[in-house]
Protein backbone atom coordinates (compact mmCIF):
# COMPACT_ATOMS: atom_id res chain seq x y z
CA UNK A 1 0.00 0.00 0.00
CA UNK A 2 3.01 2.35 -0.06
CA UNK A 3 3.32 2.62 -3.56
CA UNK A 4 2.06 6.30 -4.23
CA UNK A 5 0.34 6.84 -7.39
CA UNK A 6 1.89 9.40 -9.76
CA UNK A 7 0.07 12.61 -11.07
CA UNK A 8 -0.05 11.12 -14.36
CA UNK A 9 -1.10 7.88 -13.30
CA UNK A 10 -4.11 9.24 -11.21
CA UNK A 11 -5.01 11.35 -14.31
CA UNK A 12 -5.08 8.97 -17.04
CA UNK A 13 -7.24 6.79 -14.78
CA UNK A 14 -9.58 9.57 -14.44
CA UNK A 15 -9.46 9.74 -18.20
CA UNK A 16 -9.96 6.33 -19.08
CA UNK A 17 -12.63 5.72 -16.33
CA UNK A 18 -14.59 8.63 -17.61
CA UNK A 19 -14.11 7.35 -21.10
CA UNK A 20 -15.05 4.22 -20.21
CA UNK A 21 -18.23 5.82 -18.30
CA UNK A 22 -19.25 7.45 -21.74
CA UNK A 23 -18.82 4.32 -24.14
CA UNK A 24 -21.15 2.00 -21.36
CA UNK A 25 -23.31 5.07 -21.20
CA UNK A 26 -23.62 4.46 -25.25
CA UNK A 27 -23.45 1.03 -25.67
CA UNK A 28 -25.48 -0.02 -23.10
CA UNK A 29 -28.88 1.01 -24.72
CA UNK A 30 -28.00 -1.13 -28.15
CA UNK A 31 -26.60 -4.10 -26.08
CA UNK A 32 -30.02 -4.22 -24.24
CA UNK A 33 -31.96 -3.72 -27.11
CA UNK A 34 -29.98 -6.32 -29.29
CA UNK A 35 -30.53 -8.67 -26.85
CA UNK A 36 -34.08 -8.05 -25.70
CA UNK A 37 -35.37 -11.49 -27.38
CA UNK A 38 -32.80 -13.17 -25.10
CA UNK A 39 -34.31 -11.66 -22.09
CA UNK A 40 -38.05 -12.35 -22.74
CA UNK A 41 -40.12 -14.92 -22.30
CA UNK A 42 -41.61 -16.77 -25.35
CA UNK A 43 -45.46 -16.35 -25.78
CA UNK A 44 -46.83 -19.59 -25.10
CA UNK A 45 -49.44 -21.13 -27.68
CA UNK A 46 -52.47 -22.32 -25.80
CA UNK A 47 -54.84 -25.16 -26.81
CA UNK A 48 -56.45 -25.34 -30.24
CA UNK A 49 -59.39 -27.63 -30.90
CA UNK A 50 -58.06 -29.64 -33.85
CA UNK A 51 -61.32 -31.22 -35.12
CA UNK A 52 -61.34 -34.64 -34.62
CA UNK A 53 -63.17 -36.71 -32.45
CA UNK A 54 -61.04 -39.16 -29.98
CA UNK A 55 -63.15 -41.98 -31.00
CA UNK A 56 -62.33 -41.57 -34.76
CA UNK A 57 -58.25 -42.19 -33.40
CA UNK A 58 -56.98 -45.79 -34.33
CA UNK A 59 -53.57 -47.26 -33.30
CA UNK A 60 -52.25 -46.21 -36.99
CA UNK A 61 -50.01 -42.52 -36.58
CA UNK A 62 -52.53 -40.32 -38.37
CA UNK A 63 -50.99 -36.09 -39.73
CA UNK A 64 -53.39 -33.79 -37.77
CA UNK A 65 -53.07 -30.16 -39.37
CA UNK A 66 -53.82 -27.47 -36.89
CA UNK A 67 -53.46 -23.76 -36.68
CA UNK A 68 -51.71 -21.27 -33.78
CA UNK A 69 -51.24 -17.77 -33.31
CA UNK A 70 -47.82 -16.74 -32.70
CA UNK A 71 -46.47 -13.30 -32.86
CA UNK A 72 -43.28 -13.15 -34.24
CA UNK A 73 -41.90 -9.62 -34.13
CA UNK A 74 -44.07 -7.41 -36.03
CA UNK A 75 -45.99 -10.12 -37.92
CA UNK A 76 -48.55 -12.11 -37.19
CA UNK A 77 -50.40 -13.86 -39.97
CA UNK A 78 -54.37 -13.83 -39.28
CA UNK A 79 -54.89 -17.24 -40.73
CA UNK A 80 -52.41 -18.88 -37.58
CA UNK A 81 -48.80 -20.86 -38.34
CA UNK A 82 -49.89 -24.55 -39.66
CA UNK A 83 -48.25 -27.22 -37.29
CA UNK A 84 -48.57 -31.12 -37.32
CA UNK A 85 -49.13 -33.70 -34.86
CA UNK A 86 -49.04 -37.71 -35.08
CA UNK A 87 -51.86 -38.63 -33.51
CA UNK A 88 -52.86 -42.66 -32.46
CA UNK A 89 -53.89 -44.42 -29.33
CA UNK A 90 -50.98 -46.46 -27.93
CA UNK A 91 -51.50 -50.33 -26.78
CA UNK A 92 -52.98 -49.33 -23.44
CA UNK A 93 -55.56 -46.96 -25.40
CA UNK A 94 -54.34 -43.52 -24.91
CA UNK A 95 -54.43 -40.60 -26.52
CA UNK A 96 -50.71 -39.73 -27.96
CA UNK A 97 -49.88 -36.45 -30.36
CA UNK A 98 -46.09 -37.03 -31.31
CA UNK A 99 -44.72 -33.89 -32.36
CA UNK A 100 -43.41 -34.35 -36.07
CA UNK A 101 -39.81 -32.22 -35.40
CA UNK A 102 -37.06 -34.56 -35.45
CA UNK A 103 -34.74 -34.81 -31.99
CA UNK A 104 -31.54 -34.81 -34.19
CA UNK A 105 -31.42 -31.68 -35.66
CA UNK A 106 -35.04 -30.18 -36.43
CA UNK A 107 -36.43 -31.85 -39.91
CA UNK A 108 -39.68 -33.22 -39.64
CA UNK A 109 -40.20 -36.93 -39.61
CA UNK A 110 -43.18 -38.65 -41.69
CA UNK A 111 -44.56 -41.70 -40.63
CA UNK A 112 -44.13 -44.53 -42.89
CA UNK A 113 -42.86 -42.69 -45.51
CA UNK A 114 -39.52 -44.78 -46.49
CA UNK A 115 -40.72 -48.56 -47.86
CA UNK A 116 -36.92 -49.59 -46.75
CA UNK A 117 -38.22 -48.58 -42.89
CA UNK A 118 -42.38 -49.97 -43.09
CA UNK A 119 -44.14 -49.00 -39.66
CA UNK A 120 -41.47 -46.18 -38.59
CA UNK A 121 -41.08 -42.76 -38.45
CA UNK A 122 -38.31 -41.60 -41.02
CA UNK A 123 -36.79 -38.54 -40.92
CA UNK A 124 -35.23 -37.53 -44.56
CA UNK A 125 -32.26 -35.70 -44.06
CA UNK A 126 -29.91 -37.80 -42.27
CA UNK A 127 -31.89 -40.94 -42.24
CA UNK A 128 -33.15 -40.74 -38.54
CA UNK A 129 -35.84 -43.42 -37.44
CA UNK A 130 -38.24 -43.41 -34.31
CA UNK A 131 -40.63 -46.62 -33.73
CA UNK A 132 -44.10 -46.30 -33.63
CA UNK A 133 -44.30 -44.89 -29.95
CA UNK A 134 -41.90 -41.90 -30.90
CA UNK A 135 -39.01 -44.26 -29.71
CA UNK A 136 -35.73 -42.98 -31.18
CA UNK A 137 -34.33 -46.15 -33.37
CA UNK A 138 -30.54 -47.32 -32.02
CA UNK A 139 -27.97 -46.78 -33.95
CA UNK A 140 -29.48 -44.09 -36.72
CA UNK A 141 -28.67 -39.92 -35.82
CA UNK A 142 -31.45 -39.12 -32.98
CA UNK A 143 -30.40 -39.66 -29.39
CA UNK A 144 -34.08 -38.65 -28.09
CA UNK A 145 -37.43 -39.89 -28.53
CA UNK A 146 -39.99 -37.28 -30.38
CA UNK A 147 -41.79 -34.97 -28.13
CA UNK A 148 -44.82 -35.02 -26.77
CA UNK A 149 -47.93 -32.31 -27.25
CA UNK A 150 -49.61 -31.73 -24.00
CA UNK A 151 -53.13 -32.73 -25.08
CA UNK A 152 -56.58 -32.59 -23.33
CA UNK A 153 -59.92 -34.10 -24.29
CA UNK A 154 -62.70 -32.34 -23.75
CA UNK A 155 -66.48 -33.78 -25.13
CA UNK A 156 -64.90 -36.95 -26.75
CA UNK A 157 -62.87 -33.75 -28.98
CA UNK A 158 -59.23 -33.63 -29.49
CA UNK A 159 -57.37 -30.63 -27.93
CA UNK A 160 -53.62 -29.81 -28.58
CA UNK A 161 -51.53 -27.66 -26.86
CA UNK A 162 -47.81 -26.66 -26.63
CA UNK A 163 -44.99 -29.04 -27.06
CA UNK A 164 -43.60 -30.84 -23.60
CA UNK A 165 -40.18 -30.12 -23.56
CA UNK A 166 -38.34 -33.05 -22.10
CA UNK B 1 -1.44 -7.15 -16.66
CA UNK B 2 -2.43 -4.76 -19.17
CA UNK B 3 1.28 -3.66 -19.90
CA UNK B 4 2.33 -6.85 -20.04
CA UNK B 5 -0.02 -8.05 -22.49
CA UNK B 6 0.95 -4.56 -24.92
CA UNK B 7 4.37 -5.60 -24.37
CA UNK B 8 3.94 -8.92 -25.71
CA UNK B 9 2.02 -7.72 -28.51
CA UNK B 10 4.61 -4.92 -29.39
CA UNK B 11 7.29 -6.87 -29.36
CA UNK B 12 6.40 -9.02 -32.11
CA UNK B 13 3.77 -6.86 -34.50
CA UNK B 14 5.98 -3.37 -33.37
CA UNK B 15 2.80 -1.54 -33.08
CA UNK B 16 4.10 1.41 -30.83
CA UNK B 17 5.06 3.55 -34.25
CA UNK B 18 1.14 2.57 -35.29
CA UNK B 19 -0.85 3.87 -32.73
CA UNK B 20 1.71 6.95 -32.15
CA UNK B 21 1.42 8.18 -35.39
CA UNK B 22 -2.69 8.21 -35.28
CA UNK B 23 -2.41 9.55 -31.52
CA UNK B 24 0.51 11.48 -30.70
CA UNK B 25 0.76 14.37 -32.50
CA UNK B 26 1.33 18.00 -31.73
CA UNK B 27 -1.70 20.63 -30.57
CA UNK B 28 -1.01 23.93 -31.30
CA UNK B 29 -1.60 26.68 -28.50
CA UNK B 30 -4.28 28.42 -30.25
CA UNK B 31 -6.27 25.10 -30.44
CA UNK B 32 -6.04 24.41 -27.51
CA UNK B 33 -8.99 25.37 -25.21
CA UNK B 34 -6.78 25.30 -21.87
CA UNK B 35 -5.21 27.95 -23.16
CA UNK B 36 -8.15 30.27 -24.72
CA UNK B 37 -11.58 29.08 -23.98
CA UNK B 38 -12.74 30.47 -27.33
CA UNK B 39 -10.49 27.72 -29.24
CA UNK B 40 -13.48 25.73 -28.16
CA UNK B 41 -14.53 26.44 -32.00
CA UNK B 42 -11.62 23.89 -33.12
CA UNK B 43 -13.60 20.96 -31.70
CA UNK B 44 -16.91 20.69 -33.74
CA UNK B 45 -14.79 19.07 -36.60
CA UNK B 46 -13.84 16.01 -33.62
CA UNK B 47 -17.48 16.30 -32.68
CA UNK B 48 -19.14 16.04 -36.23
CA UNK B 49 -17.08 12.36 -36.45
CA UNK B 50 -18.38 11.61 -32.64
CA UNK B 51 -21.95 11.59 -33.73
CA UNK B 52 -20.93 9.62 -37.04
CA UNK B 53 -19.66 6.63 -35.06
CA UNK B 54 -22.99 6.98 -33.02
CA UNK B 55 -25.17 7.01 -36.22
CA UNK B 56 -23.20 4.25 -37.49
CA UNK B 57 -23.48 1.90 -33.93
CA UNK B 58 -27.10 2.72 -33.48
CA UNK B 59 -27.64 2.21 -36.91
CA UNK B 60 -26.14 -0.97 -37.26
CA UNK B 61 -28.31 -2.28 -34.08
CA UNK B 62 -31.32 -0.87 -35.35
CA UNK B 63 -30.76 -2.84 -38.63
CA UNK B 64 -31.02 -6.13 -36.34
CA UNK B 65 -35.18 -5.27 -36.50
CA UNK B 66 -35.95 -3.06 -39.35
CA UNK B 67 -36.90 -4.56 -42.83
CA UNK B 68 -36.88 -2.32 -45.99
CA UNK B 69 -39.93 -3.55 -47.33
CA UNK B 70 -43.50 -1.43 -48.16
CA UNK B 71 -45.49 -4.25 -45.88
CA UNK B 72 -42.94 -4.61 -43.20
CA UNK B 73 -40.86 -1.46 -42.61
CA UNK B 74 -43.53 0.67 -40.96
CA UNK B 75 -44.70 -2.52 -38.24
CA UNK B 76 -41.23 -3.28 -37.87
CA UNK B 77 -40.05 -0.04 -37.18
CA UNK B 78 -43.10 0.24 -34.42
CA UNK B 79 -41.89 -2.85 -32.90
CA UNK B 80 -38.74 -1.96 -32.68
CA UNK B 81 -40.04 1.35 -30.79
CA UNK B 82 -42.61 0.01 -28.41
CA UNK B 83 -41.80 -3.23 -27.85
CA UNK B 84 -38.39 -4.23 -27.32
CA UNK B 85 -36.06 -2.76 -24.76
CA UNK B 86 -34.50 0.58 -24.94
CA UNK B 87 -35.75 0.13 -28.54
CA UNK B 88 -37.23 4.11 -27.98
CA UNK B 89 -33.69 4.94 -27.05
CA UNK B 90 -31.02 3.50 -29.85
CA UNK B 91 -33.85 4.86 -32.47
CA UNK B 92 -33.66 7.92 -30.65
CA UNK B 93 -30.03 8.17 -30.93
CA UNK B 94 -30.55 7.62 -34.84
CA UNK B 95 -33.38 9.71 -35.06
CA UNK B 96 -32.05 13.37 -33.30
CA UNK B 97 -28.35 11.97 -34.00
CA UNK B 98 -29.30 12.87 -37.53
CA UNK B 99 -29.89 15.97 -37.08
CA UNK B 100 -26.67 16.52 -34.43
CA UNK B 101 -24.40 15.91 -36.82
CA UNK B 102 -25.62 18.11 -39.60
CA UNK B 103 -25.52 20.99 -37.44
CA UNK B 104 -21.83 19.87 -35.93
CA UNK B 105 -21.22 19.57 -39.60
CA UNK B 106 -22.47 23.05 -39.99
CA UNK B 107 -20.88 24.32 -37.29
CA UNK B 108 -17.62 23.12 -38.88
CA UNK B 109 -17.73 24.54 -41.71
CA UNK B 110 -18.73 27.72 -40.70
CA UNK B 111 -15.47 27.53 -38.25
CA UNK B 112 -13.34 26.79 -41.44
CA UNK B 113 -14.77 29.33 -43.42
CA UNK B 114 -13.90 32.06 -40.64
CA UNK B 115 -11.00 31.15 -39.94
CA UNK B 116 -9.85 30.83 -43.66
CA UNK B 117 -8.43 27.35 -43.12
CA UNK B 118 -10.06 26.44 -46.46
CA UNK B 119 -6.71 28.48 -48.16
CA UNK B 120 -3.42 27.49 -49.59
CA UNK B 121 -2.60 24.94 -49.10
CA UNK B 122 -5.44 23.41 -47.67
CA UNK B 123 -8.23 24.17 -50.95
CA UNK B 124 -8.13 20.33 -51.61
CA UNK B 125 -9.14 18.88 -48.15
CA UNK B 126 -11.86 21.46 -48.02
CA UNK B 127 -13.51 19.70 -51.37
CA UNK B 128 -13.43 17.17 -49.52
CA UNK B 129 -15.26 18.56 -46.62
CA UNK B 130 -17.75 19.31 -49.19
CA UNK B 131 -18.19 16.08 -50.66
CA UNK B 132 -18.83 14.59 -47.06
CA UNK B 133 -21.16 17.26 -47.07
CA UNK B 134 -23.03 16.33 -49.52
CA UNK B 135 -22.64 13.07 -48.74
CA UNK B 136 -24.19 13.50 -45.21
CA UNK B 137 -27.45 15.51 -46.54
CA UNK B 138 -27.76 12.04 -48.56
CA UNK B 139 -27.69 9.96 -46.00
CA UNK B 140 -30.22 12.37 -43.96
CA UNK B 141 -32.09 12.26 -47.20
CA UNK B 142 -32.46 8.59 -47.97
CA UNK B 143 -33.18 7.18 -43.88
CA UNK B 144 -35.69 9.73 -44.02
CA UNK B 145 -37.87 7.44 -46.01
CA UNK B 146 -37.43 4.10 -43.90
CA UNK B 147 -39.33 4.58 -41.53
CA UNK B 148 -42.77 4.40 -44.18
CA UNK B 149 -45.04 6.85 -42.73
CA UNK B 150 -46.98 9.77 -43.66
CA UNK B 151 -43.99 12.18 -43.18
CA UNK B 152 -41.07 10.07 -44.33
CA UNK B 153 -43.57 9.45 -47.57
CA UNK B 154 -44.44 13.12 -48.41
CA UNK B 155 -40.59 14.57 -47.88
CA UNK B 156 -39.62 12.01 -50.55
CA UNK B 157 -42.15 13.23 -52.71
CA UNK B 158 -41.31 16.61 -52.35
CA UNK B 159 -37.54 15.88 -52.66
CA UNK B 160 -37.85 14.12 -55.74
CA UNK B 161 -39.82 16.86 -57.08
CA UNK B 162 -37.10 18.99 -56.23
CA UNK B 163 -34.98 16.83 -57.84
CA UNK B 164 -37.23 16.62 -61.03
CA UNK B 165 -36.93 20.14 -61.53
CA UNK B 166 -33.24 20.40 -62.65
CA UNK B 167 -33.40 21.10 -66.30
CA UNK B 168 -33.11 18.72 -68.89
CA UNK B 169 -31.92 15.79 -66.56
CA UNK B 170 -34.50 16.41 -63.73
CA UNK B 171 -36.62 13.71 -65.08
CA UNK B 172 -34.75 10.89 -65.55
CA UNK B 173 -32.95 11.79 -62.19
CA UNK B 174 -36.45 11.24 -60.73
CA UNK B 175 -36.88 7.93 -61.89
CA UNK B 176 -33.49 6.93 -60.95
CA UNK B 177 -34.40 7.76 -57.25
CA UNK B 178 -37.76 5.90 -57.34
CA UNK B 179 -36.56 3.42 -59.35
CA UNK B 180 -39.40 3.67 -60.86
CA UNK B 181 -42.98 6.23 -61.54
CA UNK B 182 -43.81 6.32 -58.62
CA UNK B 183 -42.20 6.52 -54.64
CA UNK B 184 -42.76 2.59 -53.61
CA UNK B 185 -41.49 -0.61 -52.94
CA UNK B 186 -38.56 -0.06 -55.27
CA UNK B 187 -37.85 3.69 -53.79
CA UNK B 188 -37.58 2.14 -50.43
CA UNK B 189 -35.83 -0.86 -51.34
CA UNK B 190 -33.24 1.66 -53.25
CA UNK B 191 -32.78 4.27 -50.38
CA UNK B 192 -32.42 1.64 -47.80
CA UNK B 193 -29.79 0.25 -49.90
CA UNK B 194 -27.99 3.71 -50.57
CA UNK B 195 -28.29 4.62 -47.03
CA UNK B 196 -26.82 1.73 -45.29
CA UNK B 197 -23.96 0.48 -48.20
CA UNK B 198 -23.24 3.09 -51.04
CA UNK B 199 -23.57 6.08 -48.78
CA UNK B 200 -21.63 4.82 -45.52
CA UNK B 201 -18.68 3.13 -48.07
CA UNK B 202 -18.24 6.65 -49.72
CA UNK B 203 -18.18 8.75 -46.63
CA UNK B 204 -15.37 6.11 -45.10
CA UNK B 205 -13.48 7.10 -48.03
CA UNK B 206 -14.02 10.58 -48.19
CA UNK B 207 -13.29 10.52 -44.47
CA UNK B 208 -10.31 8.68 -44.49
CA UNK B 209 -8.87 11.08 -47.28
CA UNK B 210 -10.39 13.90 -44.96
CA UNK B 211 -8.03 13.04 -41.60
CA UNK B 212 -4.96 12.19 -43.86
CA UNK B 213 -4.93 15.66 -45.38
CA UNK B 214 -5.49 17.10 -41.91
CA UNK B 215 -2.30 15.17 -40.57
CA UNK B 216 -0.40 16.07 -44.04
CA UNK B 217 -0.50 19.24 -43.61
CA UNK B 218 -0.92 19.88 -40.07
CA UNK B 219 -4.03 22.36 -37.89
CA UNK B 220 -3.73 25.94 -39.90
CA UNK B 221 -2.40 28.71 -38.20
CA UNK B 222 -3.44 31.19 -35.55
CA UNK B 223 -5.47 34.36 -36.71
Amino acid sequence: MSKKVSRRKFLTYMLGGTAGFLGAGLLFPMVRFAVDPVMKKGGGVGFVDVGMRVSEITDRPKAVQFKVHRKDGWYQPEEGELLTAWVMKDEKGQVVALSPVCKHLGCTVNWDSNPQFKNQFFCPCHFGRYYKDGTNVPGTPPSKPLDKYQIKIENDRLLIGPVNKA
Amino acid sequence: MLRAIYDWVDERLDITPIWRDVADHEVPEHVNPAHHFSAFIYCFGGLTFFVVVIQILSGMFLALYYVPDIVNAHPSVSYLQNELAMGAIVRGMHHWGASVAIVMLFLHTLRVFFTGSYKHPREFNWIVGMLIFLVMIGLGFTGYLLPWDNKAYFATKVGVEIAASVPFVGKYIATFLQGGDIVGAVTLERFFALHVFFLPALLFMLLAVHFILIRRQGISGPL
